[in-house]
């Protein structure tokens, strides 16, 4: 299969530019509950994302660093290739701000590219019909940077696994950028459980977990943390997450990994199925 | 809410001095972005041969616009607390006048605030495209070897705002106690 970069370029204009429905319906719904200061920045949030959409510009100044979620037969050399140089267009064209540096030096090559960027996942998998999925997500700094991963001891159970993402969010506090949304990943290992957070930020916002216990999990974290007071910019309020979502897998005996993966309210994702090496975007405003 | 204020920049000592936490204010004038790196350079060189712009009476901006074509496309506030080690460091020896972030600000910057007369103020977090349209224009840039985002533009504002002002000069903070970052 052979993707067109200039094709990828596109839709990552397009997921900077432009909020999925369920993100807007949701900030929407926040702003109509706030008041004071907090309602001026959730109004000026609101008028931010409708200016980006009409002139089809990045609504914030960091496009973050883009990670590509693949399922389904995608030959891996090619579609790094590919992948690589849609961003590289990107870049010049959404555009991208340029932000991978060497953690070293702090060079900037100025592309978005370098050592192990952009990072992309490949996993099976495709959509109903069969047919293979890209999911695409700009992660900015502010928020990653309150993201974190934690090895409880098993006995620490449910109780431990609410604290550990509670704590995430009251100490991020005003820093990322809230209201926020919160991806949780519970089992897998270190790293598996950094990645299964991260994808729980693919999913529908409005929606819970069919798994009743994790449901149940998405909602009481939902509330503890709405509980906290941040509030839109820490400003104080009734929003201060407006969705959490959590995925899970199974884990080793004697471990029990948990990442709180910290988004913005500019959660900036795309999901598209590719057919004869075509895109066709959904799930958007 | 506090008071509604325009501001023209340069700013001088009594007009910080009358800005409240809470007020509300629209900046016209020039902006200099400083975020990571240009604060750790700025200290550098303030250590040596000076600095190759002059921050008396000036606002500073963390952020790191995204520019194309010599054109601010983009350009919201980057996260203030990452600079929070350096800069009461930067107030104190530049003369800096006012600077723009979001999240908030510790201890130290607002002791800093005080005794030298500047005032912490935040725009919407995110609200980059909103930021850019009343970017008139890019007046310098310094220190493009620091990257795109990281290096000092001087931007050509009008009535950039709501801009809110959070730390004051007086110690007066509008985020107490468990919102403070």
């Amino acid at each position: 299969m052979t993707l067109d970069p200039a094709e990828i370029a596109k839709v990552i204009r397009l997921l900077e530019s432009e909020l999925p429905l369920d993100v807007e319906c949701l900030l929407r719904d926040a702003t109509a509950r706030e008041v004071g200061l907090s309602r001026t920045v959730m109004e000026t949030i609101i008028k931010n994302v409708e200016y980006a959409r009409q002139n089809s510009i990045p609504m914030c100044q960091d496009t973050g660093t883009l990670i590509f979620f693949l399922e389904g037969g995608f030959d891996i050399r090619e579609t790094e290739e590919e992948i690589g140089e849609a961003v590289a267009i990107a870049t010049e064209e959404a555009p991208l701000r340029p932000n991978t540096v060497n953690p070293f030096t702090r060079e900037n090559d100025g592309r978005n590219l370098g050592r192990g960027n952009p990072l992309i996942h490949f996993a099976a998998g495709s959509d109903s019909d069969g047919l293979p999925r890209i999911h695409i997500i700009a992660k900015g700094a502010g928020s990653e940077n309150a993201s974190r991963t934690c090895m409880l001891d098993p006995d620490q159970g449910l109780e431990g696994v609410k604290r550990i993402v509670v704590d995430a969010v009251r100490g991020a506090g005003s820093k990322p950028c809230p209201p926020i949304f919160v991806g949780v990943g519970i089992g897998g290992s270190h790293d598996h459980s950094a990645l299964l957070a991260k994808k729980a930020l693919l999913m529908d916002m409005r929606e819970r977990s069919r798994d009743p216990m994790v449901a149940s999990l998405e909602a009481d974290l939902l509330e503890e943390i709405n509980r906290l007071g941040i509030g839109p910019m820490g400003f104080g309020g009734k929003t201060t997450a407006l969705g959490v979502r959590a995925e899970w897998a199974h884990c080793h005996t004697a471990s029990l990994p948990v990442s709180v993966c910290i988004q913005c309210w500019a959660l900036r994702r795309v999901s598209c199925t590719v057919k004869n090496g075509r895109l066709t975007v959904d799930g958007h405003a | 809410m506090g008071m509604l204020k325009d501001l023209k920049t340069l700013l001088d000592e009594p007009t910080v001095r009358s800005l409240r936490a809470g007020d509300v204010v629209y900046f016209t004038g020039e902006i200099f972005t400083m975020r990571d790196q240009a604060h750790l350079r700025a200290l550098k060189l303030l250590d040596g041969r000076g600095l190759p712009f002059d921050l008396e009476g000036r606002v500073i901006y963390h952020c790191g616009p995204l520019v194309k074509g010599g054109r601010v496309v983009s350009a919201g506030p980057t996260t203030s607390m990452r600079m929070e080690r350096m800069e009461s460091d930067l107030i104190r020896r530049s003369g800096v006048r006012a600077v723009i972030g979001k999240g908030g600000m510790g201890e130290r910057t607002l002791s800093a605030l005080q005794d030298c007369g500047c005032a912490y103020l935040e725009y919407t977090g995110g609200a980059g495209a909103l930021a850019a349209k009343s970017a008139k224009g890019i007046r310098q840039v310094f220190w493009q070897d620091l990257g795109e985002p990281e290096a000092v533009w001087v931007i050509e504002v009008e009535k950039f705002g709501p801009c809110f002002v959070t730390m004051d000069s007086h110690g007066g903070e509008l985020r107490k106690g468990a919102f403070r970052p």
